[in-house]
């Protein structure tokens, strides 16, 4: 089966940094895969790379079938979900204008918007501004964008950070239901993580790959 | 041929640049009119047609040349960034040297006058060119902005043109080459300013080749400082 | 790319209706830069100039730096910038709709401040009416051009320091085209040739738009 991703000593550089120093890595379709690694090790570089969102400044890679030397990142972009640890909203807008601009743009139906609200327990503060929303309930307004989005690629940087326990039975729950659909997950975690959709563990250390 | 071409550049710029100060100092005599003031035809019309035309025309079409995906490359931003700086200098030269004949002439060192006030403006356009590429870290994002402004100051080079001719001109005419084709100035005056504009032109070629060299060096400095952080990078992983 | 263009131009305006930023905060700024600009003038000239014309579109111009800063700053924030990067809208879509969007901000803020040039400045309200349909032009113009060079300052730790040095040069044509045009009008002069400036700089800043904002999205 061709890999989702596959990446050869990819390197990432920003400002002179090198964010990701040699990543070589395999990813199959239809799996959850979470990277572990202390902060500063490159799991948001990753992401962010497998998302199109960074550049390949040296290796090989290609995702989703896109090869990411050559490629139009933004093709790869519209094919990816994301869910950053900070933002990713509109702060002005409600939490359903928000959604309701991502579901236009994506050619969803409306409909969705109140579903994948109602699914994340959002439906209650549905017509609040999201800056006035707490950390745990902008997390969970992350996860119905991405329930809104049904992307191919799900890219999840630290998603249970600022959850509640419900909340982090949420994720899990989610997590299983897009796998099983086809999807694949990569997700970033300080902590151990206990959705049986996560199948693979991969450890980062300097910008690298270690056993 | 390339090389020696380029070893005589140096050189020659500097051999016709001194010819054009011995003849417009000591050899052409001094204007009916103006007096040894005149004597200015010979640098400024020179440094205008550097700053406005060859520096910034060779920063344009760079700046296109590295957007169109096909001409893409460093090279094409290299050589944009150093014609643009190129052009700033001479920009300024420009500028100081019209406010020295603008003094006598119209009595103020700056005057509302429709050249003056755009190159002025374009001069400022140089300078934000530079302040954008020093506010982006990233070479690509700084290449690829700097482009579009380069591009964007180039299709605004006609508009503010004509807004400040419209508004108001003060400016001496043309004065070499008429709009009727005729010459104006003759014999050795003529001959003096030719020299001037080889002269002055060859001076860009020399300091946008040096430029363009400084850019090259700097870029391996930041390769080599990668490396090197690459390498230590490596090292926290193991 | 219309339909994007609405689409972003409809939650830009949205934000301000949420935010009211412009009218707390910009509104208030270009009134008393108004009045500021009277004091400027000194007591006898502030209201028999006829420098109206041009104190109102400096004005403008200021107030279109800070309206272009709040309009690319609504898109700076790193997550933001992701999440929105993923949706994959048509870039020029999202050009125009940002520059639609801050074009009828200016325009509601053009219509105070043209009010409070008429009441401060004495400048004739004839006149303001006349020159109108030139001033909309022109503020259409500012914000096509505020709008990319905004984008140019998206994402930079300098960027509300970089965007005035950039923008002005830009703008100055603009300002000479609806200064002379405006003045024109208060005169009963003809208006031609500043309309080919103002037209021009439009079109010219739409298409540079439409063709080079993904370049710089994905910068």
């Amino acid at each position: 089966m061709t890999p989702v991703v596959a990446l050869r000593d990819a390197v990432v550089v920003a400002g002179g940094f090198p964010l990701l120093a040699g990543v070589t890595l395999e990813i199959a379709p239809g799996t959850g895969t979470l990277l572990v690694g202390a902060n500063g090790a490159g799991k948001t570089s990753l992401l962010r790379l497998l998302g199109g969102l960074e550049r390949l400044a040296a290796g090989e890679g290609s995702v989703l079938g896109l090869d990411l030397r050559r490629a139009d990142r933004r093709d790869l972009r519209r094919r990816v979900g994301w869910l950053g640890h900070d933002g990713s909203f509109y702060d002005d807008l409600s939490a359903r204008e928000n959604l309701r601009f991502a579901a236009d743009a994506l050619g969803r139906p409306r409909e969705l918007v109140d579903a994948a609200l109602e699914r994340v327990g959002l439906a209650p503060r549905a017509a609040t501004p999201t800056r006035r929303l707490s950390a745990g309930q902008r997390r969970r307004l992350a996860l119905a964008w991405l329930v809104v989005r049904r992307a191919e690629l799900w890219l999840l940087d630290e998603p249970y950070a600022a959850l509640d326990e419900d909340g982090r039975a949420l994720l899990d729950e989610l997590l299983v239901d897009v796998v099983a659909s086809g999807a694949t997950v990569v997700a970033s975690a300080h902590d151990p993580v206990r959705s049986s959709a996560i199948t693979a563990t991969v450890r980062l250390a300097g910008g690298r790959v270690v056993p | 041929m390339t090389r020696m071409l380029q070893r005589l550049l140096g050189p020659v710029t500097l051999a016709s640049l001194a010819l054009t100060a011995w003849l417009g100092l000591w050899v052409t005599p001094p204007d009916r009119v103006q007096g040894d003031l005149a004597r200015l035809v010979y640098v400024h019309p020179a440094l205008a047609w550097v700053a406005l035309y060859l520096s910034f025309g060779t920063a344009t079409i760079a700046s296109v040349l590295y957007l169109w995906p096909r001409t893409r490359s460093v090279t094409a931003d290299r050589v944009a960034v150093s014609a643009m700086e190129v052009s700033l200098v001479f920009i300024l030269l420009t500028l100081a040297t019209g406010s020295i004949w603008g003094r006598p002439t119209w009595g103020v060192w700056w005057a509302w006058d429709a050249r003056l006030t755009s190159t002025a403006i374009l001069g400022v356009f140089a300078l934000a060119y530079l302040a954008l590429r020093r506010a982006n870290d990233d070479p690509t994002q700084r290449a690829r902005r700097g482009a579009v402004f380069a591009i964007l100051t180039a299709i605004n080079v006609p508009i503010i043109h004509f807004s400040v001719l419209w508004w108001k001109t003060l400016h001496q005419g043309a004065s070499v080459l008429t709009s009727t084709g005729q010459l104006n100035v003759h014999g050795s005056m003529l001959w003096t300013m030719l020299i001037g504009f080889v002269g002055f032109t060859l001076l860009f070629f020399w300091l946008l080749r040096e430029r363009y060299r400084l850019e090259v060096k700097r870029d391996r400095l930041v390769a080599s400082t990668v490396d090197e952080a690459l390498a230590q990078r490596r090292r926290e992983g193991v | 790319m219309i339909r994007v263009a609405g689409r972003v131009a409809r939650k830009d305006l949205l934000i301000e209706w949420r935010s009211r930023v412009l009218l707390w905060q910009v509104v208030p700024f270009g009134a008393m830069a108004l009045l500021l600009a009277g004091l400027a003038l000194g007591p006898t000239r502030a209201g028999s100039s006829g420098a109206g014309p041009g104190l109102y579109y400096l004005v403008m111009v200021l107030v279109t730096l800070l309206a272009a800063q709040r309009s690319a700053q609504v898109e700076r924030a790193a997550g933001t910038r992701a999440s929105v990067a993923t949706l994959g809208l048509d870039p020029a879509g999202v050009f125009l709709g940002k520059a639609l969007a801050l074009c009828v901000e200016l325009w509601a803020i053009g219509l105070v401040l043209g009010a409070g040039t008429v009441l401060f400045l004495h400048t004739a309200l004839r006149a303001a009416l006349v020159a109108s349909p030139s001033i909309a032009a022109t503020l259409a113009a500012l914000a096509a051009a505020g709008t990319l060079y905004g984008a140019l300052t998206t994402g930079d730790g300098s960027a509300a320091t970089l965007l005035p040095v950039l923008a002005l040069p830009g703008f100055s044509p603009l300002l000479i085209a609806g200064e002379r045009s405006f003045s024109a009008a208060a005169a009963g002069g003809a208006t031609g040739s500043w309309w080919v400036i103002t037209l021009v700089a439009l079109v010219v800043y739409l298409a540079a738009g439409v063709v080079l904002y993904g370049v710089l999205e994905d910068a």
